[in-house]
């Protein structure tokens, strides 16, 4: 039943490898479009009016958009296999806050470090590392997030992995001085074959990540 | 002491019970009545919302509450006063108001405690999310457009400091409402809420800005939600603020506007570069 689940993707998307983890812890069958973002298709546009980009999920002809929303909305529909949300309405709530705070304050912060100069990518830079730093302190001594199993907000964080190479080269700065245990909690989230087969190689994000920083600058 | 007035305290406990959670006690006061003064209020102790009657994030988690029947402790939060030490201690991330408090564990961001309310006090006929999960994935989709492109265009408009900064925002905000009045449409099903029969996820999250956008409206002379582009929205805005759970928690419009000119203020003169 391969054809009732599309996912519109982006090879080097975090948001959109977040959906690709999920569905692979899930043991779900897909398939996969990959988009040209210079060049978005009809069926893109026809399934996010509203923001036009990737993730989307399309399941029975319907679209769910947002990758946080698109992971919550598997883990609903394929509740029987690899919880990705605890059970607990408070051990959720708090999953779902540290999932929100990689939203607000890892990726962008992130984006700044690899794509901005000067006194712009400084700033972020500082504030990238007390993030980073602010996750750790939430970690603790837990293997994952989620506590003994590999859960919602690990999901959420793990494709900031592939931005880890970019970071350190366009930062000048190494992310295991800063946060060792979070690269540990990184590597162990890798060993998991959903995570492996979904990220790509940080060499070549870090190609592409240049690529759209010159564009960046032209404009 | 009448027999009445014993049934009468009786009555409200137990219609208390029925509407609200298993956490309801009924007392049976009739000692009190006879006597002692009357017991303080009924809030469950360990239900408290830190926040503020100005903030439409904090309102959410109100209407939320009172959806439910869950009475509460209500902490105001002065914004604009220094940050006050609960605060800071329970929202050490991002120091912001709502901190919503359920036996002493501390949960914040609005959204989130809106569903940690429906996750826990189920027993209410009023759910805040669809039970279908591609309907609540819906709703969480149109909630966090209000929260990620609405509000902020609504922000830009009260506090933008130029004429082209607010004609800019301006025209976010009311391309905007016209998404939303196409949301609506979808989700109402031709029902007077997007939740359908009663207000939902997507009602609490807009309509906790409706005295917000009145506000600016007054002070752009706009009317936001309007009856030319939003006739469906204007409708719905009527209907939420007048509905039982919501009408004692919007403010009153005046005292909203007084406010938003110091929190403009406020925020225009943090924002101001330092020699």
């Amino acid at each position: 039943m391969s054809d009732e689940i599309i996912l519109l993707d982006f090879w080097s998307s975090p948001f959109a490898m977040r959906v690709r983890i999920a569905l692979a812890e899930k043991g779900i069958e897909y398939e996969a479009r990959e988009e040209d973002l210079s060049n978005k298709s009809s069926l893109l546009l026809k399934m996010n009016p509203v923001h036009k980009q990737i993730p989307v999920l399309i399941h029975k002809g319907r679209p769910v958009c947002e990758s946080l929303i698109i992971v919550q909305y598997i883990d609903e529909v394929w509740s029987h296999k690899s919880p990705l949300l605890p059970s607990h309405p408070y051990h959720r709530a708090n999953a779902r806050f540290w999932a929100d705070f990689v939203d607000k304050k890892i990726y962008p912060t992130g984006k700044l470090v690899w794509g901005a100069t000067g006194e712009v990518q400084e700033a972020a830079k500082k504030e990238l590392i007390e993030s980073m730093k602010v996750l750790e302190g939430e970690l603790g001594d837990k293997p994952y997030f989620g506590g003994e199993s590999f859960g919602f907000t690990d999901v959420a964080l793990i494709p900031f992995y592939t931005w880890f190479y970019s970071l350190e080269t366009c930062g000048d700065f190494s992310i295991i001085a800063n946060c060792p245990n979070l690269v540990a909690w990184a590597k162990r989230c890798m060993q998991r074959e959903s995570v492996s087969k979904s990220l790509p190689d940080q060499y070549k994000v870090y190609c592409f990540l240049m690529e759209l920083k010159k564009k960046f600058e032209a404009k | 002491v009448s027999t009445q007035a014993i049934s009468d305290v009786v009555f409200i406990f137990i219609s208390a019970s029925e509407a609200g959670t298993s956490q309801h006690n009924i007392y049976i006061k009739t000692a009190q009545i006879c006597g002692c003064e009357r017991k303080g209020d009924m809030a469950e102790s360990n239900v408290k919302v830190l926040g503020t009657w100005a903030s439409p994030f904090v309102m959410r988690v109100k209407i939320a509450l009172h959806l439910k029947s869950v009475r509460y402790e209500d902490v105001e939060e002065d914004l604009l006063a220094p940050k006050s030490e609960l605060l800071l201690k329970s929202n050490p991330v991002y120091k912001k108001i709502p901190v919503f408090f359920h036996a002493h564990n501390p949960i914040c961001e609005s959204l989130i405690i809106l569903q940690y309310i429906d996750e826990v006090w189920t027993t209410s006929a009023s759910s805040i999310l669809p039970s279908d999960p591609y309907e609540r994935s819906q709703s969480r989709f149109w909630a966090a457009y209000v929260d990620d492109k609405f509000f902020p265009a609504l922000r830009r408009l009260l506090i933008g400091a130029t004429e082209e900064d607010k004609k800019a925002a301006l025209a976010e905000v009311v391309e905007g409402t016209v998404v939303l009045e196409g949301a609506f449409g979808e989700l109402s099903k031709g029902k007077a809420f997007f939740g359908g029969d009663n207000i939902g996820f997507v009602d609490i999250a807009l309509g906790s800005l409706l005295g917000w956008i009145e506000v600016i409206g007054k002070q752009c002379e706009t009317k936001l939600v309007s009856e030319a582009k939003t006739p469906r929205l204007v409708q719905w805005a009527d209907c939420f603020s007048a509905h039982e759970a919501v009408k004692d928690v919007l403010p009153d419009v005046d005292k909203l506007a007084d406010f938003g000119l110091k929190l403009r203020a406020k925020i225009l003169k943090a924002l101001a570069p330092t020699n």
